[in-house]
């Protein structure tokens, strides 16, 4: 796998007639118009397998337009590796939604592998009356393996407002006490299901516990997050995925 | 800068209403995931690189004087548990009163009248801090000193830990405060887009778990 460190960053934008304008591949992160059920114009970002490795400064920019409806999933896990460069692999999600447009950003976990160091930065930005699904998993480790370094951060504006901002960190480079009892707890996943809808403003969501290792809470504008922990991928996803049918049946 | 002043905020002897929370640790306890030094110890290091370092980066700011309702809605940004947001907010009303009879100031009084059911903790300490005469790194301290003080005084409670263990935790997690103060005020200086949003899942998680608790000993 030797190669040198690459930059590639990847466009998506939708329309509200189901048209995607833009749709531009990159290096490794391909992406592919799929078929979609419903009324949601679907694209895969089917390449992101052997990357990013260290080094590596991967992006994707979204834009969703005015009344579009987009579904963005992705064909495999992303897999952060170690690579030819000792400096940490960098993978920005930029994102915008419009007045009246929905995102469903439903891509498969981000596992970090022995050795990796990734940090991973989504910025969204949306319009008072846009609607947002994202979910993101973090897997410490293949299976059985120690995890590399890990740091994603997760900032929504909404209206030019903050609606959530929220950084995690974990693994070898990350600062002490990630796997105590405050953070992971010995858990080797960990996800979050985040859904802005306007509607909440006026039927609020209510705290609720899913078991042990999962709460749905709302947040201060009308936006509700699930927090999950779980010893592994396919847990975490049964935890997420109770939530997700419950909060946004859109 | 007061040091004098510095030590009568950071006293866990003033009257904010700080030791009727837990800081998480009453859920750990529960949860079996703090049962030990040994776990206060990595349970405290945790929180204190994460809500910790988000906490006193908003108390740095407002010492520093940025704006503090962009700091309070930062502050609901970085805090996804409502159980916490509330914890939080209930918080910093009670500082707020022990804090204006402390050192009366016209920035007090402004924070009050604008949030008269609180404004979040950090940003009524730091906002204290400046009215007592202290900088964002004294303001940093303070919260990196309770978010470790408040666990470790819990457990001792919870667990019939013994103090002097719990208070060697604390001590041996001094150097890390230091550098979490630095990095919160550095951070500060740079405005509010630049201040860190680390977090912790499980003191995110647990919160609202101990909120739904019929009988609890702490209110977070």
């Amino acid at each position: 796998m030797d190669r040198v460190s690459l930059r590639a960053t990847a466009r998506i934008a939708a329309d509200a007639d189901g048209g995607l304008p833009l749709l531009v591949s990159d290096g490794p992160l391909a992406l592919r118009r799929t078929r979609a059920a419903g009324p949601y114009t679907r694209v895969t970002v089917v390449g992101a397998m052997s990357a990013p490795l260290g080094g590596d400064r991967l992006a994707i920019e979204t834009e969703v337009r005015d009344g579009a409806r987009l579904l963005v999933d992705s064909a495999a896990a992303t897999l952060a590796l170690p690579g030819p460069s000792a400096d940490p692999a960098a993978y920005d999600v930029r994102i915008s939604v419009a007045d009246g447009a929905v995102l469903r950003w439903l891509p498969e976990q981000l596992v970090s592998a022995a050795g990796s160091h990734l940090r991973m930065r989504t910025t969204v930005d949306l319009a008072p009356t846009a609607r947002l699904v994202l979910r993101e998993e973090q897997v410490l480790g293949r299976h059985g393996e120690v995890p590399g370094t890990l740091t994603t951060r997760l900032t929504v504006r909404r209206a030019g407002r903050p609606l959530f901002d929220q950084e995690l960190s974990f693994g070898p480079g990350a600062p002490g006490g990630w796997d105590g009892g405050a953070v992971l707890g010995g858990h080797r996943a960990t996800g979050q299901l985040l859904v802005v809808d306007p509607a909440f403003a006026d039927k609020a969501v209510e705290a609720r516990l899913y078991g042990e290792n999962a709460v749905v809470s709302p947040l201060a504008g009308p936006a509700a997050l699930a927090t999950a922990v779980a010893p592994d991928a396919l847990a975490l996803r049964r935890l997420l995925d109770a939530a997700l049918s419950e909060l946004a049946p859109f | 800068m007061t040091l004098s002043a510095l030590l009568v905020l950071a006293d866990g002897r003033f009257p904010a209403g700080g030791h009727a929370h837990s800081g998480g640790a009453e859920a750990a306890v529960k949860a079996g995931r703090l049962k030990d030094a040994a776990d206060l110890e990595s349970f405290c290091r945790g929180r204190l690189h994460t809500t910790g370092l988000t906490s006193a980066a908003l108390a740095a700011g407002a010492a520093h004087g940025l704006d503090p309702y962009e700091l309070d809605a930062a502050a609901d940004a970085r805090t996804p548990s409502a159980a916490l947001r509330a914890a939080s907010r209930r918080l910093g009303r009670q500082l707020m009163r022990a804090a204006r009879a402390a050192w009366p100031s016209p920035e007090l009084d402004a924070l009050a009248a604008a949030f008269p059911r609180g404004a979040h903790q950090p940003v009524v300490l730091g906002t204290a801090a400046r009215a007592a005469g202290l900088g964002p790194e004294e303001a940093a301290h303070c919260v990196a000193y309770e978010t470790v003080g408040g666990p470790a005084t819990a457990a001792v409670r919870l667990l019939s830990l013994d103090p002097y263990q719990a208070t060697a935790v604390l001590a041996r997690l001094a150097p890390e405060m230091d550098q979490v103060a630095e990095r919160a005020a550095a951070a500060a200086g740079q405005g509010v887009d630049a201040l860190p949003a680390a977090s912790a899942p499980l003191l995110d998680l647990t919160a609202e778990q101990h909120a739904a608790w019929p009988v609890r000993l702490f209110a977070s």
